[in-house]
């Protein structure tokens, strides 16, 4: 994968010691590093070349300050200036003051329409809302049916239409005239993908734009679209005033360039972005997390937002306590697992890591969700004592765990050794903890072939994590 | 030469018109451009190259694709084997059917009984339209098709499939939504090799390249089809949106790491979008474009030719 950004600039300003001053040779240096990480994260050249110009202004003539590096200097002056195109958090959507408030969701073939549709109708119905669907998508084969299970997962109506009508306009009308007699505040009408240049398919986007004055129309991109995005986001745009976008498949590892070219043509904000394809894994927009990634330094503050979102805070203190006693049980284990289980897949979290430093090593690893399913069933089969104080466990104990878990004697002991060394592990880490204190583990942390944090330490379960 | 590439009677209009007819939006600005650059250039100078290197960077073939195109042009320059602005259009479409001709046309010569031919890709790229136009041309040449509706995550994926079963009155084996991918496909070999039929192309869900799980998923598919069929899949094919950006190398390299790809189809070039980032893949990886989508009609799926389709980009 790519060096992020900080590695080149560090490599570009090497020599720059002792020096006081950003001076234009250095910058120029600086400038080449910044203009390809951008290309390569597929901002548009056009946005970038605006880009380079602005950075430069900023960065010419800069005192070095002591506390910073020249490195950290010159990427702040560029975070700040992607910040400030991407524009503050604006992810309110609006309302008719007369419900219902129509939603156009519109876009490429491909791009997420559907479930991005889904996604926002289980958005609104969790922030109080009363959202009513609707595909007016009569091309692409079974794309209504699409809705139609999409809409039956999440539990929202949609508005079907009679046999047989295939005309996208009357299918919408009805489905306003459905939610107004059912109460629903929200009608979210799923269009058909199309090509910008598809003169007949946007006349018709544009005769359902007239017709239901809709309260927002929202663009879905995809976050690996290309140099392109520009042309179909202005054109979009142009033809039908786009009110917003949408930015998706954002789980992946696409560096997301294309949220800047597509504000940056239509001035309009990005409120949401798509995380995954189940429906809740839709999260507002926030500027400096896709920045971050843009120049490849990952996500951390969505992961330690994450984080902080599914472990309970006591529960973490307790057993920080536990660990700290040496009482660190085979229940207290369990209970680590799945509070690991709970945050999600493991890949989605190390997709938000920085690729560089000790997290390099952890890209690809993951948690087998069945082995964590054997782990449960073993530990639920032993009886309160032996979870309190696994060194009761003898060969008859071990042979009765495996026949209640259905698990192989192999198994437990196998389990049983995995936790023995966590175990161990944590000892050692809160042998040090109390010896050097928390300012031993940190620089431990952070030092040359040092280990990583704890939480992310790959052999923390061994086991688990595989390749 | 491009009428050998088909078997069947040749489609009217010829291949090299429908390659131009699907870049034509490609071509009028990719040409425009670079027409433009060239505008009252008497000699070729470094910003002439510049001006060039945001063109193809415009057309998605990435920073280092590019620098490889110029740097041979530069070489050129320097050994005096061009000079005239006028040649340079020429030299540069060279380069490119250069690369692309490089990693060959993928086609698949050993044949499988039944032929197993699986279509992977990211979410969204147009793996099952791709699958009704390749199912519709392979019948069209004779043979006898069965689709496999491995799709079993996507809502409506295996409805979206059976309408291009009936459209092209090819069977369609599936099971219930949720499945295992694997079962599908245990069901459509034994059923190919119940009836003779000579090729089974395989659908699949989208799937993001750096998933380990559902790319793991990838893998078990093929242990399947090599069990019950000799060599099979005997075609892996990555189906690429054109709008695809450098993320479309990365994709392609895991892609092929997991599922041993063996073509690109390059999909809606229809659009504005160059898919340059195929030619990054070619020249990376190796992975020759095998077909091109070029509309939503049946029709609209054509195997590829490096020369016509670069011919086509840069023909005024």
């Amino acid at each position: 994968m790519f060096e992020n950004l900080s590695d080149k600039l560090q490599r570009v300003f090497k020599n720059l010691r002792g020096e006081g001053k950003l001076t234009e040779a250095n910058v120029q240096d600086a400038l080449k590093e910044i203009r390809l990480a951008l290309l390569e994260a597929d901002v548009n050249f056009k946005v970038v070349k605006q880009l380079i110009e602005n950075i430069r202004t900023k960065a010419l003539g800069q005192e070095v300050l002591t506390a910073f590096s020249p490195t950290e200097q010159v990427v702040k002056i560029v975070k700040d200036e992607l910040i400030r195109i991407l524009g503050s958090t604006e992810s309110k959507l609006r309302f008719a003051n007369t419900p219902p408030s129509v939603y156009m969701i519109v876009g490429l073939q491909g791009s997420g329409k559907t479930t991005s549709t889904g996604k926002l109708a289980n958005w609104l119905a969790k922030n109080g809302h009363r959202p009513q669907l609707v595909s007016v998508d009569v091309y692409r084969p079974a794309a209504r049916e699409q809705l139609r299970v999409v809409a039956g997962q999440i539990g929202a109506p949609i508005y079907v239409g009679e046999p047989g009508e295939a005309r996208p306009l009357e299918l919408a009308k009805a489905a306003k005239r459905e939610a107004v007699q059912t109460g629903r505040d929200v009608v979210l009408v799923d269009t058909a993908g199309r090509l910008h240049i598809d003169e007949e398919l946007m006349v018709e986007l544009e005769q359902l734009k007239k017709e239901l004055q809709p309260t927002e129309i929202l663009f879905v991109a995809d976050a690996m679209t290309g140099q392109d995005a520009v042309k179909s986001a202005e054109a979009f745009h142009n033809r039908l005033g786009v009110t917003g976008v949408i930015l998706t498949k954002m789980d992946g590892d696409a560096r997301g360039g294309a949220a800047l070219s597509i504000r940056q043509v239509t001035g309009r904000p990005l409120k949401f972005v798509g995380v995954g394809e189940k429906p809740d894994q839709f999260e507002l927009f926030y500027p400096d997390r896709v920045v971050s990634r843009i120049l490849g330094m990952g996500d951390v503050l969505s992961l330690i937002e994450k984080v902080e979102e599914t472990i309970d805070k006591k529960d973490a203190l307790e057993m920080q306590e536990k660990i700290l006693e040496n009482e660190f049980t085979l229940e207290d284990f369990l209970k680590q697992l799945r509070s690991l289980k709970k945050l999600g897949s493991l890949e989605s979290l190390l997709g938000m890591l920085p690729n560089v430093g000790p997290f390099k090593e952890l890209q690809g690893a993951q948690i087998d969700p069945k082995e964590m399913g054997r782990v449960e069933s073993i530990i639920s089969s032993m009886t309160a004592k032996e979870r309190k104080n696994h060194e009761i466990i003898n060969g008859s104990r071990r042979r009765r765990i495996a026949r209640g878990s259905g698990c192989s004697v192999q198994e437990v002991n196998q389990l049983l050794k995995q936790y023995r060394e966590a175990r161990k592990m944590m000892r050692a880490m809160t042998g040090g903890l109390k010896k050097g204190g928390l300012k031993r583990k940190q620089k431990g942390a952070k030092g040359r072939g040092g280990r990583a944090p704890i939480a992310y330490d790959p052999q923390g379960f061994p086991g688990f994590f595989g390749r | 030469m491009i009428t050998t590439l088909f078997s069947a009677p040749p489609p009217k209009p010829s291949l090299f018109e429908r390659f131009k007819k699907a870049v034509e939006k490609t071509r009028d600005t990719f040409v425009e451009q670079i027409d433009d650059i060239f505008q009252g250039r008497k000699v070729i100078d470094e910003e002439l190259l510049e001006e060039l290197e945001m063109t193809l960077i415009s057309g998605d073939l990435g920073v280092r694709t590019t620098d490889e195109i110029l740097d041979q042009i530069r070489r050129q320059l320097s050994r005096k084997e061009l000079s005239d602005p006028s040649q340079l259009k020429e030299s540069i479409a060279r380069h490119m059917i250069e690369i692309l001709q490089k990693a060959g046309d993928g086609k698949v010569r050993a044949v499988g009984s039944p032929q197993v031919v699986l279509v992977v890709g990211v979410n969204g790229t147009g793996k099952t339209t791709t699958i009704g136009k390749l199912a519709n041309r392979l019948k069209s040449e004779g043979k006898k098709v069965l689709l496999a509706a491995g799709d079993t995550f996507r809502a409506a994926a295996t409805e979206q499939l059976e309408v291009w079963g009936e459209r092209t009155g090819i069977e369609v084996i599936k099971q219930k939504a949720g499945a295992d991918p694997s079962a599908v496909l245990y069901d459509a070999l034994q059923a190919a090799k119940a009836r003779g039929v000579d090729v089974v192309v395989v659908d699949t869900a989208g799937r993001l390249h750096n998933k380990a799980g559902l790319m793991s998923e990838l893998e078990k598919i093929r242990r399947t089809a090599g069990r019950l069929v000799d060599g099979a899949p005997h075609e892996t094919l990555l189906v690429l949106d054109a709008v695809t950006g450098q993320n479309g190398l990365e994709q392609a390299r895991q892609f092929t790491e997991t599922a041993g790809v063996t073509g690109l189809v390059l999909t809606k070039l229809d659009g504005t979008a160059k898919g340059g980032i195929a030619v990054a893949i070619a020249r990376e990886l190796n992975l020759p474009i095998r077909y091109v989508g070029v509309g939503e009609k049946i029709g609209d799926l054509e195997e590829f030719d490096a020369e016509s389709f670069v011919r086509a980009l840069f023909q005024a």
